[in-house]
């Protein structure tokens, strides 16, 4: 394992966005930065700007609004990039997914990497399906050319 | 000056004071983290994110920002070869000022909102730091007849026994430059977030990672000066500054972010007058 792998598993920024969710899925993510889970120990940030982000985590189903939306911050992140979706909703469409607007589970729009399922998903679960999603992004090969 | 002098002092500028740099940064966070009561990143968690930014894809919004991040890397550099080398410190200033005015032309250079605004708080934040450092500089002269360093360091007695209060005012000009609370107006470090990440916005990849960098050569430049007030007791110096960034971190961490207006307020009040009443009095006194 390269150096560069090693730095790419040691800094993973994660950018988080509410597709719709019932917020429980977001107040179990946003406590992995409580002092009790501490997530930035294993170097991972919450940053607001998809250009700077490796990994996108997305709660919620997606529904006909907000399809284009999530398309488009997933389409700003650089490469490599890995797509996490936390929640059943988000996997599956969970209990919405019968409603009028909702598209379903956010593999409907982008490709997603890991599933961490649960309603809402523990935080427990949620730092398990990140770590796996960093392990997805030190196998992804460096893109070189200039975007 | 002999050869083997001038490798010693462009490998000390180039490779041994940006790496002190990067680990005083890793220190922050890691002492940030156990403020919080978190465990933290390790310490070397700042090259590990540059490391990791240059391999990514690179994504520009137009070349005017690629060319900007450059000039900045290039002024950060050169201002900390010619600190090392001795040279002028009113030049060396004003070198480092052209690649902050480039960073923020770059980030006005992009349509993002957020970059804009960022921008214009990035330089609210010059006009509030740049007159202090200059008045910082102008007390030395005072004292040493010089703004040459090599001058400044000739003579025996340390300069913090006369000017004291110029050396307070070091800890507001390091809080702005730092991009330190209260004065995180522009951009944020971490896991703070203002505009997004307000002048930073639209830089990506590698460009972001080697602002990175350039920030850890302007970081050693102001502990730089402000190890100057202790020479020659340079350990002493080196103490300080090192107090000086602990500091930053525990105001960082115990104050909130505030307005610009009062960032002017604060700086042009406290720190304007700070360094004027210490210039008075040597200049009354001498």
């Amino acid at each position: 394992m390269g150096l560069l792998d090693k730095a790419r598993q040691r800094s993973p920024w994660l950018i988080h966005y509410d597709c719709g969710s019932c917020n429980g899925c977001d107040i179990e993510l946003l406590s992995c930065l409580t002092p009790l889970y501490d997530v930035e120990r294993f170097g991972i940030v919450n940053v607001g700007d998809p250009k700077q982000a490796d990994i996108l985590v997305v709660t919620g189903s997606v529904n006909q609004q907000n399809k284009s939306v999530l398309k488009n911050i997933y389409d700003q992140m650089p490469e490599p990039k890995v797509v996490v979706a936390v929640g059943v909703c988000a996997c599956t469409g969970g209990i919405f997914r019968d409603c009028y607007n909702v598209v379903g589970g956010i593999d409907k729009v982008l490709p997603v990497d890991v599933y961490v399922p649960g309603c809402p998903a523990r935080p427990e679960q949620i730092i398990d399906g990140i770590k796996l999603a960093i392990d997805k992004l030190a196998q992804k090969d460096v893109v070189k050319e200039e975007g | 000056m002999n050869v083997l002098n001038i490798v010693f002092r462009l490998l000390l500028a180039l490779v041994v004071f940006p790496i002190i740099g990067g680990l005083i940064v890793g220190l922050d966070r890691k002492l940030t983290a156990r403020l919080q009561g978190r465990y933290g990143p390790p310490i070397l968690q700042p090259f590990y994110d540059v490391l990791k930014l240059f391999s990514k894809q690179r994504i520009i919004v137009n070349e005017f920002q690629v060319i900007s991040v450059f000039i900045y890397l290039a002024s950060s550099v050169l201002s900390l070869v010619l600190f090392t080398f001795q040279s002028d410190l009113l030049m060396i200033i004003f070198v480092m000022s052209i690649g902050a005015v480039f960073l923020v032309v770059g980030a006005l250079s992009v349509k993002s909102a957020y970059s804009q605004v960022g921008a214009q708080r990035e330089l609210m934040q010059m006009l509030s730091y740049e007159p202090l450092l200059i008045l910082i500089i102008v007390g030395m002269y005072l004292m040493r007849g010089s703004f040459n360093i090599a001058v400044i360091m000739s003579q025996g007695r340390p300069l913090i026994e006369e000017l004291p209060l110029l050396f307070l005012v070091m800890v507001i000009v390091l809080g702005i430059k730092m991009r330190k609370s209260p004065f995180d107006l522009s951009a944020s470090e971490h896991a703070h977030q203002e505009l997004v990440r307000g002048l930073l916005t639209d830089y990506s990849g590698l460009y972001l990672g080697l602002i990175d960098i350039a920030h850890w050569f302007d970081l050693m430049l102001l502990l730089g000066i402000s190890t100057l007030f202790f020479y020659p007791h340079i350990v002493l110096g080196i103490i300080a500054s090192l107090f000086l960034v602990i500091l930053e971190i525990v105001i960082d961490n115990v104050t909130a972010r505030l307005t610009v207006k009062w960032m002017l307020t604060y700086s042009y009040g406290l720190g304007l007058v700070l360094a004027a009443i210490n210039i008075a009095v040597v200049y009354i006194l001498r």
